[in-house]
């Protein structure tokens, strides 16, 4: 099941909601988390149709509609949808109001905090009646996502499809799962995350939509071959065992791969994971990373998908992302490998 | 070639018993879960019914035969013990296992903790380990673990349709032959927050839920849990074991309408039949049964009656809302209505639609009232309808 | 009532998060629904909110919703008329 990725529309930390340029610079952050850079909302969203839309919704509309645009799509066959947390800011404005007593909730902030709201609300923006669906598992979020929309298309239900994933982080979230060791405590410099030497990653946020098609375009990136995820390995025996069947269904060996993305997020519980595929299978690989572009958040693969589409389109690789540093000459096929907490491990394999 | 999917295994817990035998029975005898709130806590407790699951966490944690109740929601408890009912119920531990996968459905995840210990998460640590418990994947990474199942795991999240997508998700894998096994459905406790949000909307009846009724007010909000298990029709035949029926069809449609409200004529409901139908290769004369979504709102019950019209036109088949048995389940709504429809196939029953008076004077049918038995139902259509306009409609057939 | 219907816009615009909406766009007569500003059900009861919380005002059936939230103008007259009631 191959999917020619024809579209992105991605709001993050970066610079990287216009789809004719790729990552001009690197924005530095010293702060507790990194938070999505906004565009301005009202030049995609009518602000009346955005009255109650909290900022989620808005990054979520908006990056459809990029990702629709750069491909040159109106009305997708289906709309695909990966949150981890859905809408954070208006679950908390329902929890702080019940706190206060039940007697004066308004109705808005329940209707958006209902996940599939970003799925559905797309769909009214684009009055499309097709197939929409919603994936809320932490780190399988976006990847469930990508694998309906692929099974769409395979199945001939769909030509296309408009995937996405997206996450926000608040204040107050970060404060109470920072006590479930999810975050590290102190702000963070992100272009030195990796040797922090700490407990705990640096969260982020994004949202990046795709418009996957089963067939090439002008506007085409890359192709989007396969995905898979695997739910909590026994040791990483089986997870490199998992990850060479993968490459090898897709007729891949590990040394035809010209890079692996991997998901580093700077918590040195979890980061030995890396380390240990990183002197293992993939000894002999280009190693490249992002959290410290976007920060770790359930869809973060969304950042990386984007990363490798546009690495695979534009035939380079920003310094900016290596972990070490091999000679290439053509960049024909990707694997973007992410594992959070050691339970959720997913690969996405990309081909020019 | 699509493979066939067929059902081999079924648990369920509501309002109306804590496994599929007391179900059955209460179904048979027409008893209703609705009722007063004995659990829940929420301001609103005596102002509306619900059909809450009569038994506390500890309760709950001793029929998952479970030693620590620390760390559960109750949102978990419930889908642990559906799911291992209807893991028993296909006696997959009996036969060689193969590609299985879990597909879950939530719409509010752990927030029946979450929400009782958010003060304690703002200002102490004494409830840190109930953090993540929040997230949706929480209850479905319990039942993989429980069940050993880790060849494809996933949690689905489409309000009042969640779970009924689960169960079309998993059809679909089977089909195409990524997966040969898939346990489906869906799980959802009662929360003041779901009390709250719909009390917000002005959408629960003070009285219990007269889905189709000229009358009605709203709806009632109920809980619990239902798990079905797929298989393709080769991972079936291994063991000698029993099949229930067939998963025949199955659509989704998005009324791209309004957040909260169905259009007038039912569109998104109309197409989600529509394409039910054409997957399973059936005509509209073909249904003997649709177990409605039949929430008892306004606004869903006139839309939804009139997507039947239009679409059956001339041939409506019996229709009944089982919501006044088991309350509406949000998220867990789906697989809960696909099992009572199953039922109605292999018990040669339809189940009557409860409290209802006065028909609508909009709709040329008027839904079942009384049970029927002794009747042979060959194929049947479960709807479920949620927020945004996401609307799924199943098709079960006979084996 | 003249500073009653100047006060309601604004009260209004802020509960319905109307960002580039001025209470000078807001005539006091003209419908809030349909053709007027645009408003839908849930608009509806989020000015039955607004009227609890800043008015102490409990409507019951929101299908009296429709009569008292034609425009602001109507709301005024609904506050004065049961506020000194």
């Amino acid at each position: 099941m191959t999917a020619f990725i024809n579209g992105i529309g991605l709001i993050s930390p970066q610079l990287t909601t216009d789809p004719a340029v790729f990552l001009p610079e690197i924005v530095e952050y010293t702060a507790d988390y990194l938070q999505a850079i906004n565009p301005n909302y009202k030049d995609y969203i009518n602000p009346i149709a955005a009255r109650r839309m909290s900022r989620l919704i808005k990054m979520g509309i908006t990056s459809a509609k990029i990702a629709l645009s750069d491909a040159g799509c109106q009305m997708p066959d289906a709309i695909i949808t990966g949150t981890g947390l859905g809408s954070v800011e208006d679950t908390e404005k329902i929890l702080s109001g019940m706190n206060e007593g039940e007697q004066l909730m308004n109705p808005t902030p329940f209707i958006q905090s209902t996940y599939n709201t970003i799925s559905s609300q797309i769909a009214i923006t684009l009055n499309c009646h097709n197939y929409n669906s919603t994936y809320v598992h932490r780190a399988f979020s976006f990847e469930s996502a990508l694998q309906d929309a692929m099974l769409q298309i395979e199945e001939g239900m769909a030509d296309n499809a408009l995937v996405g994933g997206i996450d926000e982080m608040t204040d107050n979230h970060l404060q109470i799962t920072r006590k479930a060791g999810h975050w590290k405590m102190n702000p963070v410099n992100n272009l030195t995350l990796l040797s922090s030497g700490t407990q705990g990653a640096l969260a982020g946020e994004g949202a990046a939509y795709y418009l996957l098609g089963n067939q090439r375009s002008q506007s085409t990136y890359c192709t989007l071959s396969d995905v898979k995820t695997i739910y909590h390995p026994k040791d990483t025996e089986e997870l490199e065992t998992s990850i060479l069947s993968f490459l090898s269904f897709n007729g891949l060996t590990i040394d035809q791969l010209d890079a692996v993305i991997m998901g580093y997020n700077g918590d040195i519980l979890f980061d030995t994971v890396y380390n240990e595929l990183g002197s293992g299978i993939f000894m002999q690989t280009q190693k490249l990373w992002y959290k410290h572009l976007c920060g770790e958040y359930y869809t973060s693969t969304g950042f990386a998908l984007w990363l490798a589409a546009n690495i695979l389109k534009h035939q380079l690789i920003p310094a900016a992302i290596k972990v070490n540093n091999l000679p290439s000459d053509r960049l024909q096929h990707i694997l973007v490998y992410n594992q959070y907490r050691n339970v959720n491990h997913s690969l996405l394999l990309l081909n020019r | 070639m699509a493979k066939r999917v067929v059902i081999t295994g079924i648990g369920i817990i509501s309002s109306i018993g804590s496994n599929l035998p007391e179900t059955i029975d209460s179904v048979l005898a027409s008893r209703s879960g609705i009722g007063k709130l004995k659990y829940l806590d929420t301001f609103h407790r005596d102002e509306y019914p619900f059909a809450e699951v009569p038994w506390s966490n500890s309760q709950l944690a001793e029929f998952a035969q479970l030693t620590d109740l620390a760390g559960y929601s109750r949102n978990a408890l419930l889908g642990l013990i559906a799911a291992k009912e209807a893991f028993a119920h296909a006696r997959l531990d009996q036969v060689p296992r193969l590609r299985t996968g879990l597909i879950s459905a939530t719409t509010v995840g752990g927030m029946d903790r979450c929400e009782i210990y958010y003060k304690d998460f703002l200002t102490n640590d004494s409830k840190n380990q109930y953090i993540d418990v929040y997230d949706c994947a929480d209850s479905t990474e319990k039942i993989a673990d429980l069940l050993g199942i880790g060849d494809y795991v996933t949690t689905i999240s489409t309000a009042c349709s969640s779970a009924a997508n689960a169960l079309l998700l998993g059809a679909r894998m089977i089909r195409s032959g990524k997966l040969d096994r898939v346990v489906a459905g869906g799980t959802e406790a009662l929360t003041s927050f779901h009390v709250n949000g719909f009390n917000a909307l002005k959408i629960l009846d003070k009285v219990p839920c007269r889905p189709f009724d000229a009358n009605r007010s709203g709806i009632t909000l109920g809980e619990g849990a239902a798990y079905l298990i797929l298989e393709s029709e080769e991972a079936a035949r291994a063991g000698n074991r029993e099949v229930f029926a067939e998963l025949k069809g199955y659509g989704n449609a998005c009324e791209a309408f309004h957040q909260t409200a169905s259009t007038p004529d039912g569109k998104g409901a109309y197409l989600a039949m529509e394409r039910a139908l054409k997957i399973a290769g059936l005509k509209p004369s073909d249904i003997d049964y649709i177990n409605a979504h039949g929430t008892g709102t306004d606004n869903n019950d006139i839309a939804e009656g009139l997507a039947i019209e239009r679409l059956f036109n001339g041939t409506i088949p019996k229709v009944s809302s089982t919501k006044p048995f088991t309350g509406h389940m949000t998220s867990a709504a789906g697989s809960a209505e696909a099992i009572l429809s199953i039922l109605c196939l292999t018990h040669r029953m339809i189940l009557p639609n409860l409290n209802l008076e006065s028909p609508m004077p909009e709709l040329s049918f008027t839904p079942v009232r009384e049970l029927i038995s002794d009747l042979d139902v060959n194929v049947v259509m479960s709807n479920s309808f949620g927020f945004g306009g996401n609307n799924t409609s199943l098709i079960f057939k006979k084996i | 009532m003249e500073e009653l219907i100047e006060k309601l816009k604004k009260e209004v615009i802020e509960q319905l998060n109307l960002e580039d909406i001025s209470p000078e766009d807001i005539e006091a007569d003209s419908p809030l629904f349909g053709e007027g500003l645009g408003l839908d059900s849930i608009d509806a009861l989020e000015l039955i909110v607004l009227l609890e919380k800043n008015y102490g005002l409990k409507i019951e059936d929101p299908k009296d919703g429709k009569k008292i939230f034609h425009s602001i103008r109507t709301m005024a007259e609904y506050i004065t008329e049961h506020q000194t009631a």
